[in-house]
Order: C-alpha cells, then sequence, then structure tokens
C-alpha cells in the first residue's frame, strides 16, 4: 500500500508539471496579463455592441432630419432636444412615463416590503421556500406572454371582470373609471390597468432585494431596540425601515427603469397616448425621424442614470 | 428587600432539547453575579428570559419583587450589552446612546445631556459624531456600555461583552466594569464562558451545565468547595479522582478532586506515608512552560494527573525529565469530596 501511494507521486515537485508548465509560471508571473485575459473578451463585447451603439445613437440626436424628403443628414441641430423637451405633446409623454413609474415603484414598494419582511423574519423553512418559487416562477416566464395574458384577464368579459360584477363592485369599478388619470374606456384600457401590469411584472424585481436587505438585519438589533425600550412600532420606525431602505433604493431601481423604458406593455394595455419607449419605437421605425427618436432616447438616459445616483446614495448597490 | 431577579424553576425548551432546566435563583441588589458555563448550557438562554427576549415555557422571573414572566423587554428595568454590541449601523454613537432616551419620550436637551455624560463616563467624548463602523472592537463595547447605562437602569445585563476583545484590552475592560458597577450599585449580571473573568469580578457565580445550575457561590467557595466533578473541573481545572484511584489516595469516598497547585512533584520513588499526605508514584508524561509556572502531566495509573509547579526552585527542575518516575504527594485535608 504504502508502496504504490509513493511512487505514484513525482520524486521532485517539478517533475510533475506538463506541457503547460511554461504558460503557467508566465500566467502567475504577470498579474496584469492574467487580468486582461479574464476581461477583455467581455470589454470587447460590451464596447462593440454597448457603447458604440449608444454613442452612434447620441450622435445621431444632434443630425438634422428634413421633413419633406423624410432624410436625415449630418448637419448639426439642437431642433430635436428643443421639440422633446417644449412640444406639449412630448412633454406629454414624458410626465405620463414618469408618473407611471414612479407610481408602479411606490406600489411594488408598498406591497412587496410586507411580503419580504414576512419571509426573511417570520416564514418557516418550508413556507420561505415555497414563496420564493412562487416570486421567482413568473420571472421565468416570457414577458411579453404574460403582458398577453393580462389583455385577457382585465377585458371587458373577462376574468377581472367577472370577480367584480360577482363581487358586486360594478358601480365602484364604473366610477373608479371615470377618473382623470386612473381611469379609462374599460379595465383594459386604463391607466389604472396598465399600472396593474406593470406593477405585476416588476414586484418580483422589488421583492427580492427588500428580502436581502430585511434579512441582513441582525436580531439583535431588533432585540436591542426593545430593550432599550422602544414598542414594536417604534422598533419598525427607527430601526427596521431605515435599515432597510438600501433594499428599497435596489428594488426601486428595477421598478422604476424597467417601467421608464418600456415600450411593449403601453402598446397592448392602458389608454392611447405614447411611453417614452412606445414614443421611440413610432419615430424610428414608422417615420424614419432617426433624430428624433435619438434625442427622445437621452431623456431616459438621464433620468434613469439620476435615479440610479440617487439610489447609489441611498447605498441600493450595498444591498444587492 | 426583594430579590433584583428570581428565577423560579424557570424551564424553556427547543423542541425536545431543554436549552434551561428547572432553573431557580435569586440575585441580590447591587449584587455582581456571573452565569458561567461552556457553549450550550443555558446560560444565555437564562439571560434572555430575563431581559424578555425569550418567554419561559414554566416557571416564573420575578424582577425587583414583580412577576415579569410574560413583559415584553420594553417595560423591563433592565439593559442589555450584547455580545455583538448591537450598535444601530444607521445611527452615530451620539444617537445610539440617546436611544433609549428618545423612546421613554425625554426631551431634546436633556437626551444630548445624559448622552454626554454617558460618552464621558466611558472616554468617548470626542467620538459622538461617528458611525459605529468607523470605531474599534473597544470603542464600540464601550458604546454599548454607554447607551445600556445612560437609562440607569436597575439591571445590567452583559453577554459575553469582552468575548471579541483581545487578551490585553480585555483585562482593561474587566478593570472598568469593576470600576462602573461600583460607582453606579446596580445589579450586573454578567454571562461568560471565561472562569477566570468570572472569579476575578463576581461577588457571586452560578455555574451552568446542560441547562442546569450545578452551583451557586462565591468565586472563593467554588474554588475551594466544588460540589460536583463538572465544578471542580470547570472552575480551575481540578484533577477529580475516582474509584481505584480515589481508593489509592487512602479514602472511602467515590469521587474527590485535588487542585494542581496543591500536588508537589518529586523525582524517584514514593518514600515515606504518612496519615496527614497522599502520595502516589507515576510517570513523567509532559512539562508545559508556563511562565511563572510549569504544567506537569503526569501518568497515575493510567489516568492523567495536572500538577503546577511555581518557577521558583531551579531543584525541581533538575530532577524533572519526562518519561522519569515521580512522586506525587499532597495534603489529605486539601482533597474535597464531589457528588458524581
Amino acid at each position: 500500500m504504502t508502496m504504490t501511494s509513493s511512487s505514484a507521486k513525482p520524486a521532485m515537485p517539478g517533475m510533475r508539471r506538463g506541457v503547460m508548465s511554461p504558460l503557467s509560471s508566465t500566467l502567475y508571473a504577470y498579474p496584469n496579463l492574467r487580468l486582461w485575459l479574464l476581461l477583455g473578451p467581455p470589454l470587447l463585447w460590451f464596447a462593440v455592441f454597448y457603447i458604440l451603439p449608444l454613442l452612434a445613437l447620441l450622435a445621431q440626436s444632434v443630425y438634422t432630419f428634413d421633413e419633406f424628403s423624410m432624410t436625415v443628414s449630418a448637419n448639426f441641430t439642437l431642433d430635436n432636444f428643443r421639440a422633446v423637451l417644449t412640444e406639449p405633446a412630448h412633454i406629454d409623454i414624458l410626465l405620463r412615463t414618469f408618473c407611471t413609474a414612479l407610481a408602479v415603484t411606490v406600489a411594488c414598494a408598498v406591497i412587496g416590503y410586507p411580503i419580504s419582511y414576512y419571509m426573511a423574519r417570520y416564514a418557516g423553512r418550508r413556507v420561505k421556500g415555497m414563496m420564493y418559487v412562487a416570486v421567482m416562477i413568473p420571472m421565468w416566464a416570457s414577458y411579453i406572454v404574460k403582458a398577453y395574458a393580462w389583455t385577457v384577464i382585465l377585458a371587458r368579459e373577462g376574468i377581472a371582470q367577472w370577480f367584480i360584477t360577482q363581487a358586486g363592485m360594478t358601480g365602484a369599478l364604473e366610477w373608479l373609471l371615470t377618473v382623470p388619470c386612473v381611469g379609462g374606456n374599460t379595465l383594459a384600457t386604463s391607466h389604472l390597468g396598465r399600472f396593474l401590469v406593470f406593477t405585476y411584472m416588476w414586484l418580483p424585481f422589488m421583492i427580492l432585494p427588500v428580502l436581502a436587505s430585511v434579512e441582513r438585519i441582525s436580531p439583535s438589533l431588533i432585540n436591542a431596540s426593545a430593550d432599550l425600550g422602544a414598542t414594536p412600532g417604534q422598533t419598525l420606525r427607527n430601526v427596521i425601515l431605515p435599515l432597510s431602505v438600501p433594499g428599497v433604493a435596489a428594488g426601486s431601481v428595477f421598478t422604476f427603469c424597467l417601467t421608464f423604458g418600456d415600450y411593449i406593455i403601453p402598446t397592448l394595455v392602458g389608454p392611447s397616448g405614447d411611453f417614452l419607449g412606445s414614443a421611440v419605437y413610432k419615430y424610428q421605425g414608422a417615420i424614419g425621424n432617426i433624430p428624433l427618436a435619438a434625442a427622445l432616447t437621452v431623456i431616459p438616459v438621464i433620468v434613469v442614470g439620476a435615479w440610479l445616483w440617487l439610489a447609489k446614495k441611498m447605498g441600493a448597490f450595498d444591498a444587492l | 428587600m426583594p430579590a433584583s431577579i428570581e428565577l423560579q424553576s424557570v424551564s424553556r425548551r427547543y423542541g425536545d432539547v431543554f436549552a434551561v432546566n428547572e432553573v431557580s435563583v435569586a440575585i441580590q441588589p447591587g449584587e455582581f453575579f456571573s452565569m458561567l458555563g461552556p457553549s450550550g448550557s443555558g446560560k444565555t438562554t437564562c439571560l434572555r428570559l430575563i431581559a424578555g427576549f425569550d418567554h419561559p415555557d414554566s416557571g416564573a422571573v420575578i424582577l425587583n419583587g414583580r412577576n415579569m414572566t410574560r413583559t415584553p423587554p420594553y417595560d423591563r428595568d433592565v439593559n442589555t450589552v450584547f455580545q455583538d454590541y448591537a450598535l444601530f449601523p444607521h445611527l452615530t454613537v451620539q444617537q445610539n446612546v440617546e436611544y433609549g432616551l428618545r423612546m421613554q419620550g425625554i426631551g431634546n436637551s436633556e437626551c444630548c445631556r445624559r448622552a454626554g455624560e454617558a460618552l464621558d463616563q466611558v472616554d468617548l467624548s470626542g467620538f459622538a459624531a461617528r458611525k459605529p463602523a468607523q470605531l474599534s472592537g473597544g470603542q464600540r463595547q464601550r458604546v454599548a456600555l454607554a447607551r445600556a447605562l445612560v437609562n440607569r437602569p436597575s439591571v445590567l445585563l452583559l453577554d459575553e461583552p469582552l468575548g471579541a476583545l483581545d487578551l490585553r484590552l480585555r483585562e482593561q475592560m474587566q478593570i472598568e466594569l469593576k470600576r462602573l458597577h461600583k460607582q453606579l450599585g446596580i445589579t450586573f449580571v454578567y454571562v461568560t464562558h471565561d472562569q477566570g473573568e468570572a472569579m476575578s469580578m463576581s461577588d457571586r457565580i452560578a455555574v451552568f451545565a446542560r441547562g442546569k445550575i450545578e452551583q451557586v457561590d462565591t468565586p472563593r467557595a467554588l474554588y475551594q468547595k466544588p460540589a460536583t466533578s463538572f465544578v471542580a473541573d470547570f472552575v480551575g481545572g481540578a484533577n477529580v479522582l475516582r474509584g481505584d484511584l480515589a481508593r489509592a489516595c487512602g479514602t472511602a469516598l467515590p469521587c474527590v478532586a485535588i487542585r494542581p497547585e496543591q500536588i508537589r512533584v518529586r523525582a524517584g520513588a514514593v518514600e515515606s506515608i504518612t496519615s496527614a499526605q497522599v502520595s502516589l508514584p507515576g510517570t513523567l508524561v509532559d512539562i508545559q512552560f508556563h511562565g511563572a509556572s510549569s504544567h506537569y502531566e503526569v501518568d497515575v495509573q493510567g489516568r492523567l494527573l495536572t500538577a503546577v509547579v511555581a518557577n521558583n526552585d531551579d531543584a525541581e527542575h533538575a530532577i524533572a525529565q519526562i518519561g522519569n518516575a515521580v512522586a506525587l504527594s499532597w495534603s489529605r485535608h486539601l482533597m474535597v469530596e464531589l457528588e458524581q
């Protein structure tokens, strides 16, 4: 036994090395080379397929579009930005998109927080596992399929309407649909319907980061708060909520940015009237006014950038 | 005057395991009381029951004469220093210390003044604006202390408060804690697994094992008259002699203990036996040098006994060679009878 095991070992450490030995030695000696080999391919991919197209887009936002010939020429102009920021139709789009994104974010936080809190602090192993699955499974289904499913659910003869009728709430719904900025002709073509679909769609993206941040609050902090005389309500306000702000901020990055840039749900659910994404889609596709579409795109880049900066200040990226 | 804290046959079970099993103890006002035991012996659970973070399955927790068994922690006149300090990371040192006062609805200016005094008391007045993350372990420990003491509780609970500190800082804090205890005159309940710490600081110690209290007594009495073999071994590390070995010492008792420093080691065979003296032959197995003293491991009838010999006698070392035959001897009256 001892004979076989010792003879299987090399007599000297160096003998074990094969043909790759010089390569390993070189990589070991030059850590920078190692780093470049590791990061080079993804960085190249990132530059070619992400940075360059974005720069091309930004460059086109100052090109001139001739409305008569419907052609684009590379003459510098700021008219596109002027149009985006001053024309009432565009301001309307901006406000609609921004307010929806904000409302969806608030709703996701309000609905998602108690779910995350329950999962983090009260649910047993089994229940928590099942809730994880319940939160994750919809994320794996196709987004388009879910959006279409909701158009059916919310349709006039759909299941949502049926439930409301059964509950005798038809009057309340009809009243709700007459409220400006909330209502619409039917549930499926109302702002409310669109808001519901967005909230459903992005809720998991709020639950998961909030869950992570609540889980990270040490139980001894909650004990310490009670020990120092804080009632459960005071502990919630003074310890738990402030310490889960980073998680909510991280979740809001998803809910806000995903709503802000979306162009499919607004065309499927809700009243007519564009979202930023669908307006860009229309300008560059149907009309071919690439410069104006590019200028419109700069808006979400700035707004999302500002939101990310704000979220970072609130500690969102330490919570992920 | 009622006891500061009284546990009346308190039990707490997790599943089938008793974390605390029928524990009864009364802690007097102003006492420095330690709960000593290995991990999992139930001492921290007891502390949690006193603080109110956990509630007993049976038995009663009486604080200052009032039954508080079911009272939530925020209605109890006790404050806790946590093992991990549990400082609020989003608040400054000042805000951490003020926390308890604010929860009681005490006004801004008084909060500020009393927090300042408390920080003074622990020598941290210059650190009020910092966040806990910007402090060292020892400083965090003192903030935790100030945060608890600022509320002027009648009882301070300390859950292994020095466990995370290095040795020098720990010794410094032990002195600090004793000073604070003397100055404030309130009850300290101190949980630790370090018997040296418990011995040097406490008025009385409760030794915990497997969810039960083995013995409650002063450090000196615990050391000199341990009641059980567990206490004898855990507090000060006694040699516990059973059965044949106990009989070889010329006693009829089934289980006795002798302290390592009470054993004398001599080279060669056992010479004379007197009735006041126990002498046993053995083989020296190992010597561990500890500076002021050396620990001799001696094999006696297949059982390892430890003798501690002060390093002030050169002649002693000349005879001590590993593998040599030695004679161990001690005065018979120093042996302590133990329950099994």
